[in-house]
């Protein structure tokens, strides 16, 4: 245990009392709770940054010297860093905090998902295979664009709410139903955390044996019904009284085009570096490591299929009638394949990137 | 009559071919197709690719049910989802979407170049309030202290303006990066360049496999159809090794020490590892796997330390007996481990074939009388001391182990890679660069200038006009300060 454990300790628990101040600032407005909810993140952002470098130093001390970007909990890490200072970028360019209600849950998410799984936060030594400088270019630019692709996942939401009017628009029923089902998949998660505590087993033996053991999957079919049956109202309220959060986010007079154009500008930012990072430099280092540039592997294949419907976004733009609700639909389901690209790729498919295996 | 005829076929004809192009030439067929190859490369991530039919019964069993699974899987198979990244449909929708990008840049590559090349003109007076930007506001000074500062701010966003004189005023307009509405085009361009590449590389390259075991030479890999490609050289593999980080069996290194051989001669004598492949007349190798040969030990490499410290390197095999140095014992070596383990009652077992933790057993023994006996590890000095005070050590294991070296071949990659390098810049150019135009109207009347601005850009119009604000600032800051004083004065 070093230093980097404290700072990060620290870190963590700020992120999420920040997340907390956030929405209470989204709910009851108040200037005091914003300045908080900044200073907060601040705080949290400065305390990971003491922890990156620490974890950088401490990794030499060990005499494996290495950037800490190179396993699964490490680059997720780097995510939440990436993302809050994106969005703090965000925050003091355009005077703006109702965002942070949004973007805070995805650190949440990204952080509690490490805990959850119980991880390996161990520096360990690099095997042959990531033992290459392509390996930091193509981490380091693909989180930078995935925490892009973050913020603009926030931005297309809060655009979809605000702009969507009847209950019975497909673009409401996609809105509520998907960012219910996101806090619902959380907070189940938060359960079984707190019902398991750590639990420190490979990914597939997390998956068979914990996740969601405390509610949906519960040894008593009883518990499990209920579980569905708390969800669907969840996703049902959030359908039927959705324009509380509309009015809450009309509260901070907000424009739709500020959001509609900050979608852009950002997936702007992240689709270039996207394609150099994570696509090119996967690719010549797929070539340097195995002779192949590109064989369509299922990680390969998933970030292809990433880029694919963020260069649909771009393009619907110039369509007819795709303007506004439906690019931003494309905008949340870029940011959902994106976790499926990073998580769902190597929890439910197989592939070369064996490191995202979770010791 | 005929005649009337040949028109309508000619009207008919290019009538087809216009409907044609206009749909190749449409975004819309770009969003569909983009669509269709992420969708269906889903299901390619589903369904391994190129596996075992088991492996995916199973998967087509839990979606199909066990009645409908074999029928299900031959109709797919017959579709071709097993391999189907190289199906004919798939790749029919690459060139879909290649021969759409060409026909969209054909289609509006004249009107961007007339865009692009048309000089700036002054704008009449009457064009002023038209554009994506417009700003009017009123300046106290002279005609000729304003015009400098109006060029100093022109210059200062980065525009070099031209000077087009009027009866009481004077325009100033220019433009830059006018050539930025291009980079789209070098992107799509760029993305039918690594295509190309690509297929150059399937068609002109060679993709295969070559296992060789320590000590061999071979001159013959075998493609990925299973057919034996002859290189034209031979490699011979020297020696195979794997390192690790300390005690643990996290592998640190593959090393394989490769010679280059034409005609008996040797050419090259090099190492490669993973991520440092070699490469010789147009062949690249790649260190891809490795394995025992289970052919027992293969050759002991041992070195010998006599008391003194004069020591030699020698080989043997199991059930070999040496001499150690200056002593009296003499060794005999019982059984080779390529890696040993004790369990929790202390007895030795190998838990690999793999050469994790290479061990022998060795014998001491003074003349008749057995001395000691125990485990000598090539991975723990420790073990190599014997009591008397001179040293065994197990330096290696040569000839237990093949390589397995991935052999390419490929003209397309630079081509690829140029796409890719060109594609990037293209991505910078047209998210990051607009084209920008600007014209600037003064007009003098009695001691103070009318000053009129247009402007547009093709792309993120706010921030041009954010940092006209900013340029243009200190002019109009100067109507804050002195308007009032003038007021007073005409007061």
């Amino acid at each position: 245990m070093g230093n980097s454990s404290v700072f990060f300790g620290i870190a963590e628990i700020g992120y999420f009392v920040a997340m907390m101040v956030y929405i209470a600032y989204f709910v009851f407005k108040g200037e005091y709770l914003g300045k908080g909810a900044t200073t907060v993140t601040i705080v949290s952002f400065l305390a990971q940054t003491a922890a990156f470098i620490s974890r950088w130093v401490e990794s030499y001390n060990l005499g494996i010297g290495r950037p800490p970007l190179t396993n699964l909990y490490e680059s997720l890490v780097f995510f939440v860093w990436c993302l809050m200072l994106g969005y703090l970028i965000v925050e003091f360019k355009y005077k703006r905090r109702s965002l942070g209600a949004f973007v805070t849950p995805l650190a949440a998410l990204a952080l509690g998902f490490v805990d959850l799984t119980g991880m390996s936060k161990k520096i360990e030594p690099l095997v042959p295979a990531l033992q290459s400088n392509w390996l930091l270019a193509h981490v380091t630019m693909s989180f930078i664009a995935y925490a892009a692709f973050g913020l603009s996942f926030a931005a297309a939401l809060m655009y979809l709410i605000v702009k969507t009017e009847r209950r019975n628009e497909p673009a409401y029923v996609f809105w509520s139903v998907s960012s219910s089902v996101f806090f619902i998949v959380i907070f189940a998660m938060l359960l079984d955390y707190m019902n398991y505590k750590v639990v420190g087993e490979s990914t597939e033996g997390f998956i068979k044996n914990y996740l969601f053991k405390t509610t949906f999957r519960n040894a008593s079919s009883g518990v499990a019904v209920f579980s569905y049956i708390v969800a669907g109202i969840v996703v049902f309220l959030t359908w039927r009284y959705g324009y509380i959060i509309k009015k809450a986010i009309n509260g901070f007079n907000v424009s739709v085009d500020f959001l509609d154009e900050l979608n852009y500008k950002v997936i702007a930012v992240g689709f270039p570096i996207f394609t150099l990072g994570g696509l090119i430099c996967g690719a010549v280092w797929a070539d340097q490591a195995w002779g192949t540039y590109w064989s369509w592997d299922p990680k390969e294949t998933w970030s292809l299929i990433t880029w694919l419907v963020y260069a649909f976004y771009l393009h619907a733009r110039y369509l007819k009638g795709w303007r506004g609700k439906k690019v931003a639909v494309v905008s949340v389901v870029g940011f959902i394949t994106v976790i499926f690209t990073y998580l769902g790729v190597n929890i439910f498919l197989s592939g070369l990137h064996s490191y995202g295996d979770m010791p | 009559m005929m005649n009337q005829g040949m028109t309508d076929k000619t009207r008919d004809k290019t009538s087809i071919v216009n409907t044609i192009w206009g749909l190749f030439s449409s975004v819309r067929l770009a969003v569909i197709l983009i669509a269709m190859i992420a969708l269906l490369s889903i299901v390619g991530t589903l369904i391994e690719q190129g596996a075992e039919p088991e492996k995916n019964v199973i998967l087509f069993k839990k979606i199909f049910g066990d009645a409908l699974a074999p029928a299900a899987y031959r109709i797919s198979e017959s579709l071709g989802f097993m391999d189907m990244y190289s199906s004919w449909w798939f790749l029919a929708l690459l060139a879909l979407l290649a021969t759409n990008l060409i026909i969209c840049s054909l289609d509006r590559l004249p009107g961007i170049r007339r865009i692009v090349s048309k000089p700036m003109e002054p704008l009449k007076e009457d064009g002023f309030g038209h554009h994506g930007i417009n700003k009017q506001f009123v300046c106290n000074g002279s005609l000729t202290d304003i015009r400098v500062k109006v060029v100093t701010a022109l210059r200062q966003l980065g525009f070099h303006p031209s000077e087009f004189a009027l009866e009481r005023g004077v325009q100033y307009y220019a433009q830059k990066w006018q050539h930025a509405r291009y980079a789209v085009y070098v992107i799509h361009l760029n993305i039918i360049v690594i295509l190309v590449g690509a297929v150059v590389g399937i068609q002109f390259g060679f993709h295969g496999f070559m296992k060789i075991d320590e000590g061999q030479t071979t001159d013959t890999a075998i493609s990925r159809k299973g057919e034996e490609h002859h290189l034209g050289f031979s490699i011979r593999c020297d020696d195979f090794n794997v390192q690790f980080y300390g005690d643990t069996d996290m592998p640190k290194t593959y090393l394989s020490f490769l010679t280059v051989l034409e005609n008996g001669k040797e050419m090259l004598k090099t190492s490669i590892e993973v991520n440092r492949p070699m490469s010789y007349k147009g062949y690249t190798f790649y260190q891809a796997s490795y394995g025992p040969l289970g052919e027992g030990s293969g050759v002991l490499v041992l070195r010998v330390t006599s008391k003194d410290g004069k020591s030699e390197v020698i080989s043997k095999n199991v059930g070999d007996v040496l001499n150690i140095q200056g002593s009296a014992l003499e060794a005999k070596i019982m059984a080779f481990s390529p890696a040993l383990a004790f369990n929790k009652e202390e007895k030795a077992y190998t838990y690999t074939d793999m050469l994790n933790n290479p061990a022998i057993y060795v014998v001491f023994r003074e003349g008749r009388t057995e001395k000691y006996g125990g485990w000598i590890f090539k991975r723990y000095p420790k073990s190599w001391n014997i009591p008397d005070g001179s040293k065994l050590e197990l330096i290696d294991n040569w000839g237990y182990q093949y390589t397995g070296i991935q052999v390419r071949k490929d003209p397309g990659v630079w081509i690829v890679y140029l796409g890719c390098i060109c594609m990037t810049l293209g991505l910078y150019f047209a998210f990051f660069l607009s084209h920008k135009k600007i014209w600037v109207l003064l007009v003098g009347d009695k001691g103070k200038v009318d000053i009129k601005i247009a402007a547009s850009a093709h792309k993120n119009r706010g921030a041009f006009d954010t940092s006209i604000d900013k340029a243009f600032g200190p002019l109009r800051d100067q109507i804050g300060r002195d308007q009032p004083a003038a007021n007073t004065k005409g007061g």
